[in-house]
């Protein structure tokens, strides 16, 4: 059964089960790696995405909950607000092993892109549903704050 | 299989990923660095247009000026792939922004850690230490092949050369060249005996470069992961494993499995049923859907709680000595005081955040194999035993790894054996299959940080010093019964009593014993090994004597440490930083301290935390101090310091996998807790200069960060806390 929603900005239609996770209907069927797996039940963010500018978890959501609806990856950031955030990621040299990175990127995104000028608490608020286990919290705060600047410049 | 061709093209991810299936005999994978995107890429082994100048093993120079610096180590998110190029680069003199690193292909006759002896692999936080001088030297030698060039080719002598960013000049004719544009005539002469490796005080790169290779496609969705290998054909396979810990397959049915759509075939392989499809998603509904039979009846059946119980009498019981200094025994007899305490840890998960993966393409004579692979010697013969091929028809591309803690690196090579057993079950046609784990595959598979238990006992003299300290360990062995066996001396394994016989502290008279425990739960070293139980026992410990003897920690450890000048200095620099003696913090605050030497470095902290009524902990503040000798790059150490700080702290405060009658309890991160983002304290960082040789920080942060939380929470409450996590313990004041 075909699924239709705009991807990154492309019209795309997906092939695939209904009920095959968001996740892996990008992985194996989009075939964008960028959106990892971590989990499998929403509980560490590797596989966040934005929805209709949301941050969700795409491991828990259905291809179908997508139809119609606007799907945005790693690969497909492109607000002053993503660019802000990926440059200060480099920056401030966040990454260590990498593989939570997409997911944090989405979600720091997500909340600038409603937040201009996020405190600690709205960071902790935004980003404690994503599981660093290299415990790059304290860059990724930095960077975000940092970002935040950049964005309002 | 050879790297030693420049590169021919940059092809785009996909066209490696398609490459990858189409021409594996001549095709290794490498990862390419320029600038600042950095992207993996296939160097397939067509003829390129101009030999490079590949003076040894570790660095390759392109007519193109490109320079290629093979990794021996993985990257898996401590910085080796930069720190490793920084230490070659720099006595190359090479111009940092040519560099690109590249994984090295799985052979130890070039690639061993020389801390390990013969075997390819990266562990125990050795990568830089124990390649420096490997480095240095094989950077100045190319150095000296360059200039070499240079001089026979303008007939000046060498003396008169000096080389700034891959560029050599001669001042007096003012004439320059670039390394390029002498590589083939660099490449016709012979590597030199010996050479003059840098002062340090000329150090260009090494305690300056910042930007680390591997941190630009790993912002962008780009770094290549196992999990992200796709080759044409490949299929993604599941395994369903034995509830219990040494339970084997008694009859399964396949029959629902075969049934869901896209999955190919269902096989019984030596640790359980396997489930072989077209995606993750066909592989798993599969899997859900199979009936397994199990026989239990050589399995663990024990609950954690009975085994503690059991580790509890035998620390009353006789134990082999781990150091024997002076009479402990007897000291402790005639103290004035005697202080007692002993202390619980549990077994603890690895949880990488990638959770274990590999890719194997078997046939009839050969088995390639793409994984954040941390152990090449050992798993080549692992895979190469169970292939029924020699270890010299296994290839392994080494990848990124999302995370290791050490899961990775360990001596049964688990994952990959379980991936070259599928392909073989399958059929061993060429076939590539991945074989993804799950994140409960993850947490009840096994090779857990072991459970132990400590037992003290101290004796303070009339002027309330130290005179004799009483140590009992109890837990598994990690080392017996693997290739690292041969490690352990008189029935001791090291991995056990690290942190722990080697205690800094100058106390006259010190008993270590060990009591090793079996149990049919596999046990592995997790980040910073014994330390990660040893230190934490230790430093609570000394903690409780010096507040029995009504001295300051800071300055009880002190005066204890004066015959160690490093391990004093950090924690002299830790307190400072820390403000240690700037008063008291307000009620329901606490600071606490601790120091550590694990794999050579010396790590002091002081933890700031805030106990609230309900006996909720939060560290607020992290202060570290660390010497790792020369700081090759400061940034990547306080980098490691501030993730083993948090990777610590996770565990100290919440990690636990326990058993109940040998099932594993926990299964995901709902109730295998790790940090998360509102629980990381601020950190700060400061490193000791140092012109010593480079030891380890992948590892020993994470060493002091629970005793010191464990010593703030008494100073805010106190109350001592023994049974780890601290989850499992009230601490309410």
């Amino acid at each position: 059964m075909a699924t239709t929603f705009l991807l990154n900005g492309t019209n795309t239609t997906l092939d695939a089960d209904p009920n095959m996770p968001l996740l892996w209907a990008i992985r194996e069927v989009a075939r964008l790696h960028g959106t990892k797996f971590g989990c499998g039940m929403a509980m560490c963010g590797a596989c966040t995405v934005h929805v209709d500018g949301q941050a969700i978890r795409s491991c828990v959501m259905p291809l179908s909950s997508v139809a119609n609806r606007q799907v945005t990856t790693i690969e497909g950031l492109k607000s002053k607000q993503a660019k802000a955030v990926q440059a200060a990621w480099i920056d401030l040299q966040v990454p260590q092993c990498g593989y939570c990175q997409s997911g944090q990127i989405m979600s720091a995104t997500a909340l600038l892109e409603k937040n201009a000028a996020p405190s600690d608490a709205d960071i902790d608020g935004a980003m404690s549903g994503n599981i660093c286990r290299c415990a790059t919290y304290p860059r990724i705060r930095a960077a975000i704050h940092a970002a935040a600047t950049a964005a309002k410049a | 299989m050879s790297n030693s061709n420049a590169l021919p093209s940059r092809p785009a991810r996909r066209e490696f990923l398609k490459g990858a299936g189409a021409a594996v005999t001549a095709l290794t994978i490498g990862f390419e660095w320029a600038g600042s995107t950095r992207r993996a890429v296939a160097l397939a082994g067509a003829a390129s247009t101009a030999a490079p100048f590949a003076p040894n093993a570790f660095v390759r120079i392109g007519a193109d000026n490109s320079i290629t610096i093979i990794s021996k180590h993985i990257e898996m998110g401590q910085g080796s792939y930069t720190g490793l190029a920084t230490v070659l680069a720099e006595e190359l003199d090479a111009d940092w922004a040519q560099v690109r690193v590249e994984s090295a292909p799985a052979d130890a006759t070039r690639y061993a850690n020389l801390a390990f002896g013969k075997i390819q692999g990266t562990g125990g936080s050795s990568a830089i230490a124990n390649s420096w001088p490997q480095l240095r030297d094989a950077g100045a030698k190319a150095r000296a092949m360059l200039l070499s060039a240079a001089s026979s080719e303008w007939h000046v002598p060498a003396a008169e050369l000096t080389v700034e960013k891959s560029v050599i000049y001669h001042a007096p004719s003012k004439r320059q060249a670039s390394f390029g544009s002498l590589v083939k005539k660099a490449a016709a002469l012979p590597v030199p005996d010996t050479v003059q490796l840098k002062d340090p005080k000329d150090f260009k790169l090494i305690g300056h470069q910042a930007a680390r290779v591997d941190v630009a496609a790993k912002c962008d969705g780009s770094a290549l992961f196992t999990i992200d290998v796709e080759m044409p054909g490949m299929l993604v396979a599941l395994l369903k494993r034995a509830p219990l810990f040494g339970a084997t397959v008694k009859s399964f049915d396949g029959a629902a499995a075969a049934k869901v759509a896209g999955v190919v075939k269902v096989v019984q392989v030596p640790n359980g049923v396997a489930v072989i499809a077209k995606s993750f998603w066909a592989a798993k509904l599969g899997r859900d859907a199979l009936t397994v039979e199990w026989d239990d009846s050589k399995a663990e059946k024990r609950s954690s709680a009975a085994m503690m119980d059991e580790y509890r009498r035998l620390a009353d019981q006789p134990a082999l000595p781990a150091r024997k200094q002076g009479d402990a025994k007897k000291a402790i007899g005639e103290a004035a005081r005697k202080i007692s305490a002993s202390f619980e840890f549990p077994y603890l998960a690895h949880a990488p955040m990638e959770p274990l993966d590999a890719v194997v393409k078997l046939d009839a004579k050969s088995c390639e194999i793409w994984a954040g692979d941390q152990f090449q010697t050992i798993d080549q013969m692992n895979a190469a035993q169970t292939a029924g091929l020699t270890p010299a028809q296994v290839s392994i591309h080494t990848l990124y790894a999302g995370g290791s803690f050490g899961r990775r690196a360990n001596t049964v090579s688990d994952y990959i054996v379980e991936a070259v057993s599928i392909a073989k079950a399958y059929g061993a046609d060429g076939t590539p299959i991945k074989l993804q784990w799950t994140r409960e595959d993850d947490i009840r598979g096994g090779l857990y940080r072991p459970m132990y238990f400590h037992k003290f006992e101290a004796g303070l003299n009339a002027q309330n010093e130290l005179t004799g300290w009483h140590h009992v360990i109890v837990g598994q062995s990690i080392m017996a019964g693997t290739i690292f066996a041969a490690g352990m001396k008189d029935g001791i394994d090291p991995t056990s009593v690290e942190g722990a016989a080697n205690i800094a502290y100058g106390i006259p008279n010190i008993a270590v014993d060990l009591s090793t425990t079996k149990a049919g739960v596999p046990v592995l070293w997790w980040r910073v090994v014994g330390s990660s139980h040893t230190t934490f026992a230790v430093e609570a410990f000394i903690d409780e004597v010096a507040h029995a003897a009504g001295a300051d920690p800071f300055a009880f450890r002190r005066k204890l440490l004066e015959h160690e000048p490093r391990m004093k200095a950090v924690l002299e620099l830790a307190a400072e930083k820390a403000g240690w003696n700037a008063g008291p913090l307000p009620k329901g605050k606490g600071r606490g301290i601790a120091v550590c030497e694990a794999f050579k470095s010396l790590v002091a902290q002081v933890a700031e935390v805030s106990v609230d009524d309900g006996g909720r902990i939060k560290v607020d503040r992290v202060v570290c101090a660390v010497d790792c000798g020369t700081a090759v790059n400061p940034d990547i150490i306080k980098s490691q310091m501030e993730g083993g700080i948090g990777f610590g702290l996770g565990a100290a405060l919440y990690g636990a996998v326990t058993l109940k009658d040998g099932r594993i309890e926990q299964g995901n991160f709902n109730d295998y807790r790790v940090l998360r983002m509102n629980e990381a304290p601020k950190v700060e960082v400061y490193i000791v200069p140092s012109t010593e040789n480079p030891t380890g920080v992948g590892e020993p942060g994470v060493a002091p960060i629970g005793p010191a939380v464990a010593n703030a929470v008494f100073a805010a409450t106190g109350k001592r806390v023994y049974v780890f996590p601290f989850s499992k313990s009230d601490v309410r004041s």
